[in-house]
């Protein structure tokens, strides 16, 4: 497998610290000033020129949010959080409407670059395609929208995407320019009351990706949109709208990073998918965010709200995940198996290290006949870490048929860290049939005494070891995602062992 | 020429003295049989040699092509050319076992600063050496020893030593676990890597594995020493007269 040995090149590139995003990109900024209160929403919807109607929607989100409580049931333990002390706006100094990517900033640009997301496709953004027939399969297109803090800075591929009638933009251009199907389709999923944080990114979203696939269109290349916390003290609220209509299919990548500081950030996003009739979402995250030092100082807390709803008949919705940064991750991305025959998938690699904590899994509601679904969740702890699953699985009295196989496998590095499984399973009919099966081991010393007897150092060892352990997963990621993934995975469990 | 020196070597796990004073003295090309009763350490002496954690080394050295083999790590001894086919090989999940092949083959070139195959090369041998072995290539493409029967488990142990070409190979029960076939394939797989730079160490319990790979010297363990070396016939002395004499030796 090269891509060990590229790995392990990699990791010893990188210094003390491995986390190889932790750079900070220095640009004029444009902040609104610091704390939450109804002039900030007002500010934040005044700044994306929003029609009123979505000032209200946000007014509403804001009042209820006052009236919440942070919820504490998760299994993760952090300091309160001084919801004042944060900054909810920040973009980089405008140059009125960005056209091309000349106009971008070009710290941000290179911003990217370090990153290794393909926004270097400024020619295919300028209209240079590549020619009939030059076409490299193996390079397949990906159009990006990429969000710096607040907003989002460039979308490639527009145009192409648009001749085959996707939808593929900032959420905040989209409500003034596809007013009707954000107003039909937003808080429709997750609603502005859902949790706390999610009322909280209702109240004071800046920007996201929204997409809509028009009934029967296959979208022709995968859509991918990469989050980057840039600015200190900000919190990072997006908001993804996506929308599969009839006989549609999109596959949508997303990826997130953010620079390495001693105090905490907070991300809280907000993801809605809708799949009507006989469509098809698949949803992959690769989250990296900054997980703290080997201390347990800084790091992301990533508190995130996806829920996909299967409203038409036949309708899939598939969710991937490789989880390997923040300090803390709260996630639950979730489907709503509400047509009937509508199935959902998750899988999930979740990796803890260090300080890190998670607390993640997903919810399986069946509503619909006949509706099905898959739960695959791999977590891996290493470190001093605490790595939770918590899934709900539940069929409703009318969901007769419904199935459900879950597995999860946790695997131990070390004997400083933890692993927990909470499913929770409810069956309101008697013909639903639920299967489930877990297993939690720790990494051999047998084995990777073996593998080192072959030749592999312990790095090697560990990261071969650990990416046969989450290979099924892996299998779901697009190709592209894939091979990052792999790379990922090793790197992030650097020094787990010995 | 030797090729493992063993001197006086005094060996503990968690305060207990395994090894008490072990001397061993193999040349290239030779093909030794280290015979005894369980716990006469053994076992130990091949973890030792290939440097497996949780033993601690307390007095004697081990010289490997002259070099002091216990300064290195296991991965380095690996590159150097110490291969240990394990009594238990491991299953590892998920990992195609030629993925591990050819990630174990290209680290130990690396380490000796030799270039890594290509593909191409890699396959072309993969393929030779696993047809002389009988192995299926479907079995390549499985997990590591994930659901291979015992004979295919040893089978594999053979395969990577034909592909790693080691200068010294320490066979630890080989014949554990195998039935009289699954034995002679085995046992013909590891004759055909005799050569004049390799050595050899079988380590068994019966006399029986020794039937198919005869060894030029035959040595007696019991309690933590080599009490008695000598020719094959060595072999089947033992075989007819047991070990306990030795017990009373040592």
């Amino acid at each position: 497998m090269p891509a060990v040995q590229e790995t392990v090149e990699r990791v010893k590139r990188i210094d003390v610290d491995q986390y190889r995003y932790g750079f900070e990109t220095l640009i004029d900024s444009e902040k609104a000033p610091k704390g939450l209160s109804e002039e900030i929403v007002k500010f934040i919807s005044q700044k994306k020129n929003e029609p009123a109607w979505m000032l209200q929607w946000r007014l509403e989100a804001y009042r209820r949010w006052l009236t919440m409580q942070e919820p504490t049931w998760a299994r993760v333990d952090y300091p309160k959080i001084d919801f004042q002390d944060l900054y909810y706006y920040a973009a980089p100094k405008p140059k009125k409407t960005v056209t091309s990517l000349d106009e971008i900033d070009p710290e941000i640009l290179k911003t990217y670059e370090k990153l290794g997301i393909p926004l270097r496709e400024v020619a295919m953004l300028e209209g240079v395609e590549p020619k009939v027939g030059e076409d490299d399969p193996a390079r397949r297109k990906i159009a990006v929208d990429a969000v710096f803090d607040s907003v989002s800075v460039a979308t490639t591929f527009k145009a192409e995407l648009k001749k085959a009638g996707v939808i593929f933009m900032p959420i905040s251009e989209a409500i003034r320019e596809h007013p009707e199907l954000v107003q039909k389709y937003l808080g429709s999923v997750v609603p502005t009351s859902d949790n706390f944080y999610a009322t909280l990114n209702s109240a004071v979203f800046s920007d996201g990706s929204f997409v809509y696939v028009p009934p029967g269109v296959r979208c022709p290349m995968e859509l991918s949109t990469y989050f980057r916390i840039n600015e200190r003290n900000t919190g990072q609220f997006e908001r993804t709208l996506i929308i599969a209509d009839k006989g549609s299919y999109v596959s949508y990548l997303e990826g997130c990073t953010a620079p390495q500081r001693d105090e905490n950030q907070l991300h809280a996003a907000v993801v809605e998918l809708v799949a009507h009739d006989d469509a098809e979402i698949k949803y992959s995250t690769v989250q990296n965010w900054y997980p703290g030092n080997s201390e347990g100082k800084g790091g992301i807390y990533n508190f995130v709200t996806k829920r996909g709803d299967c409203r038409g008949d036949r309708s899939k919705i598939s969710w991937t995940q490789v989880e390997t940064g923040s300090a803390i991750t709260w996630k639950y991305p979730s489907c709503i198996l509400r047509g009937d025959n509508s199935s959902g998938e998750f899988y999930s690699i979740a990796i803890s290290n260090g300080f890190q904590q998670v607390d993640s899994g997903t919810k399986m509601i069946h509503l619909g006949k006949n509706t099905s679904s898959r739960i695959i969740s791999k977590g891996i702890a290493a470190g001093k870490s605490q790595n939770t699953y918590r899934g709900l699985v539940t069929a409703h009295r009318k969901a007769t048929g419904a199935r459900n196989f879950t597995a999860c496998d946790s695997l131990l590095i070390g004997d400083k860290c933890g692993a927990h499984t909470v499913p929770y399973i409810e069956a309101k009919n008697s013909s639903a049939t639920f299967e489930h099966e877990a297993t939690t081991s720790k990494i051999s010393e047998d084995v990777l005494f073996y593998c080192i007897q072959r030749g592999l150092s312990q790095e090697e060892a560990v990261g071969l070891v650990v990416n046969g352990f989450v290979k099924d997963v892996l299998q779901q990621l697009p190709m592209e995602f894939a091979v990052e993934a792999q790379k990922l995975i090793s790197i992030s469990l650097e020094g787990s062992v010995g | 020429m030797a090729l493992l020196e063993v001197k006086d070597l005094k060996v503990r796990v968690e305060e207990r003295e395994i090894l008490h004073g072990l001397t061993l003295t193999v040349n290239e090309g030779e093909v030794h049989a280290i015979m005894g009763p369980n716990g006469s350490g053994k076992s130990t002496l091949s973890h030792v040699i290939a440097g497996k954690p949780g033993y601690e080394v307390t007095d004697g050295q081990i010289l490997f092509k002259g070099e002091d083999l216990l300064e290195m790590s296991p991965d380095e001894r690996a590159a150097k050319g110490v291969f240990l086919a394990f009594q238990y090989p491991v299953e590892i999940p998920g990992v195609a076992t030629m993925t591990f092949l050819r990630t174990a083959l290209n680290a130990q070139r690396k380490a000796r600063g030799e270039s890594e195959y290509s593909t191409p090369d890699f396959l072309k041998k993969v393929r030779e050496v696993s047809k002389s072995l009988n192995i299926p290539q479907d079995m390549l493409k499985r997990g590591v020893n994930v659901g291979f029967s015992g004979g295919e488990k040893k089978r594999n142990e053979v395969l990577q030593m034909a592909l790693f070409e080691p200068s010294l190979c320490i066979l630890d029960e080989m014949d554990s676990g195998l039935d009289i076939d699954a034995l002679r394939i085995a046992a013909d797989g590891v004759n055909a890597l005799r050569s004049p730079k390799r050595a050899m160490v079988v380590i068994t319990h019966y006399q029986r594995l020794l039937n198919y790979i005869v060894p030029d010297v035959v040595h007696v363990m019991s309690k933590g020493r080599v009490v008695k070396s000598g020719g094959k016939e060595l072999a089947l002395e033992l075989e007819a007269s047991g070990y306990a004499q030795f017990e009373d030796a040592a």
